[in-house]
């Protein structure tokens, strides 16, 4: 057996680490540890010319281990181990070290102390690796078919880039109609077309696709199973169909906030919000001749911080539909700032500007005040730039609110096995780096499902979920990671507990060339590590998260951790 | 005596191990960084996929080798990405506290909490809270002054 022989590569990630961790004395302490017989900065391990750094080292130094320490595992683990693969070496021969997140980043001020905890970090990444054993990936076909939750706009772009790849997809709405929140829309900005002119084509080519099933006035009931072979149940009108689909995109959008309890919303009948203006007005009402728009309304407080990023487009096109319709109307715009963001919505802006659109500024710490016993008469607003309280009498409010989750976001959540953001929308893997997946493998997300998104951003968001939801269905087959549980049938007592602890039966006690013991199904093992934490023997032990691996770690800690100045 | 707190504990800073989870905790972590929330620097995070993959003998060999606390993290009940594996981590930090109190280690240095994946300020609040329980506790002290003397113990 060749001597370990591990290799670490420390890097600056350009000032995000190097500009407090002191990196060189991170790379001359990493070659004095046991079995490192290699050690180098880099800029960026990951640019090309770290990444071939690693490869040529692998070469040209025997290496049989190799540790990166830099960023989080969770972007770019799979990098490093392609390195690795393209070099000749079992990717699992690879450790990742985090010294930005949890040193550089969190400790900026203390550039002593961020340094020698990576020190630590490294110390502990050598010593796993040194534990390290090649594996073997597990591959699994890939079902060919997809799964679109919601027929909304985002919904039916990506079910329609699906199908147009010639892939299967069952499109689960759970309204009677598709076309989902703008439906209830009458026209678009910036282009001020009417919504039936995007929303019928659309729904005419999903409905007529040959690839794809419509399932509408239905909900997803259950999902379970991985990438490659989801279980789905969806219930329509009490009947609950059964489907199989390799990849799933999450496209349920999000809803309008009801502003109840804000400015007298709910109390007074001519208080709407911009979406009940629509339905109302739009579609045939008399228009109020004196309208003002208060924006911001629920949005950027501390309850809801977020900004709901095309509310302000969606006042200026209503405020710009009235001044057409009446230009003797008074339309004022009462807001925070003015988010006319990019070209078009920027000059959409100033267009209204220029038809009369009054635009007031208002002061958050004094919000207008709705005036009126039994309607909206008037609104009493502190005039940033003229500095005095003016009233504006109106025949109507109008409440610019934000899009915010849906409450049965949660379940789904719970369902599919991916996570929340603190607003309760669809949170993705990385914000930039992997906007439109999921940690887990095999769901996506497009649309207003993970932050309020206009028409385009919604329609790219699900272009691109589709694109990755069709890879694995094009290639035929996953590679399951090798972190699944595994048993030594020489030390098993078959004692059961493996079996009851694992959540997904992939345990089970069979008759083997060691007696009775304990088997894992790797096909169905997820990695875990229940069933490895609750053997009394050590025999179950888990791939890459062996007990050997993780004591050695803690070895490595308790040996040399040094915390402030001695 | 050790003091427990304020001035006379002024030196001691402890050594935290602290287990993630994969899916939420580490996530947490990796937020609280890239929104650049400063915090103690006593704890060394192992990621592990989930929170019920730490062996109680972990949390034992880490606090006899020398360590002064561990801090399993997992994502919250309910929201567990195999399902239930923090129901285990759960129940078992339960037993494992009454285990440590009764070989004389103070229960408080093994702690279970939970971070989701956009609890970055969650994950920075429990880092600095639990370093300073368990500076709070001071250095390990010998099994004797920590278990409790029951009436007719000789």
């Amino acid at each position: 057996m060749p001597k370990t022989r591990v290799g670490v590569f420390v890097c600056h990630c350009g000032n995000n680490i190097g500009g407090v961790v002191r990196v060189p004395d991170v790379v001359e302490y990493a070659r004095t540890l046991p079995n490192v017989t290699y050690a180098e900065d880099n800029l960026y391990t990951c640019s090309e010319e770290g990444l071939s750094s690693i490869k040529d080292q692998i070469a040209k130094e025997g290496l049989n281990r190799i540790v990166v320490a830099s960023c989080t595992p969770r972007t770019h683990e799979p990098l490093f181990k392609k390195a690795c693969e393209e070099a000749g070496l079992n990717k699992y021969l690879f450790e990742f070290v985090n010294i930005r997140e949890h040193c550089s980043w969190v400790h900026m001020h203390d550039p002593a102390m961020a340094t020698q905890k990576a020190k630590e970090l490294v110390r502990m990444g050598v010593a796993k690796a040194v534990h390290l054993e090649p594996q073997e990936e597990f591959e699994s076909d890939v079902f060919p078919a997809a799964l679109v939750i919601g027929g909304g706009v985002a919904g039916m772009s990506a079910a329609l880039a699906l199908a147009n790849q010639g892939i299967q997809v069952h499109l689960v709405e759970r309204e009677q109609e598709l076309g989902g929140l703008i439906r209830g829309v009458q026209t678009l900005f910036p282009t001020e077309q009417d919504t039936d002119e995007l929303l019928r084509p659309l729904a005419e080519r999903v409905k007529a696709h040959p690839q794809i099933s419509v399932f509408l006035g239905s909900e997803v009931e259950s999902v379970s199973g991985f990438i490659g072979d989801f279980d789905v149940s969806v219930r329509t009108d009490g009947e609950v169909e059964g489907l199989r689909v390799g990849t799933i995109v999450v496209a349920t959008g999000a809803e309008e906030l009801k502003p109840v309890g804000l400015y007298r919303y709910g109390e007074l009948p001519n208080v709407v919000t911009q979406l009940e203006f629509e339905e109302q007005f739009k579609s045939g009402g008399d228009v109020p001749r004196s309208v003002a728009i208060i924006n911001c309304v629920g949005a950027r407080i501390p309850q809801r911080t977020y900004c709901g990023r095309f509310c302000c487009a969606t006042a200026i096109k209503n405020a710009i539909w009235m001044m057409e319709r009446d230009p003797e109307a008074r339309v004022y715009v009462l807001h925070r700032d003015v988010m006319a963001y990019g070209v078009e919505i920027e000059e959409f802006y100033q267009r209204a500007m220029e038809l009369g659109v009054r635009f007031l500024r208002y002061d958050v710490e004094s919000p207008p005040e709705v005036l009126g016993e039994d309607r909206a008469k008037a609104v009493k607003v502190q005039h940033q730039l003229m500095g005095k309280e003016v009233t504006l009498p109106v025949d109507m409010v109008v409440l610019t609110t934000p899009l915010v989750a849906r409450d049965d976001n949660g379940k789904l959540s719970k369902m599919l096995k991916v996570p929340l953001g603190s607003e309760g929308f669809f949170l993705e893997a990385h914000l930039k780096l992997r906007p439109i997946e999921f940690s887990t493998d095999g769901v996506y997300v497009c649309g207003a499902a993970r932050y309020p998104s206009n028409i385009p951003e919604s329609v790219s968001q699900a272009y691109a979920a589709a694109a990755k939801a069709s890879i694995p269905i094009r290639e035929g087959l996953v590679r399951v990671e090798a972190i699944t549980a595994v048993c030594d049938e020489r030390t098993c007592s078959a004692c059961g507990n493996c079996v009851e602890a694992c959540p997904f039966g992939a345990v089970e006690l069979q008759q083997g060339r060691f007696g009775r013991t304990a088997y894992v199904n790797t096909a169905l093992c997820k990695g875990c590590g229940c069933c490895v934490a609750a053997c009394p023997s050590g025999a179950m032990q888990q791939r890459g998260f062996s007990d050997r691996q993780v004591l050695s770690m803690i070895g490595a800690l308790a040996e040399e951790m040094t915390v402030g100045v001695e | 005596m050790v003091s427990s707190s304020g001035s006379l504990g002024n030196g001691f800073e402890p050594k935290i191990l602290v287990f993630a989870c994969n899916w939420c905790s580490y996530a947490g972590a990796d937020l609280a960084g890239v929104s650049r929330l400063q915090m103690p620097a006593n704890c060394r995070v192992i990621r592990v996929m989930c929170s019920a993959r730490v062996r109680p003998e972990f949390v034992v060999k880490a606090l006899s080798k020398g360590l002064d606390g561990v801090l399993v993290l997992g994502c919250h009940p309910g929201d567990c990405h195999y399902s239930e594996g923090n129901y285990f981590t759960r129940r078992r930090g339960l037993l494992l506290r009454k285990l440590l109190q009764y070989v004389g280690i103070e229960p408080e240095r093994f702690q279970v909490r939970w971070v989701s994946a956009s609890e970055g300020v969650k994950f920075a609040e429990t880092v600095e809270q639990v370093t300073e329980q368990i500076k709070a506790l001071g250095p390990k002290r010998p099994r004797s002054e920590v278990l409790p003397t029951e009436p007719g113990d000789s």
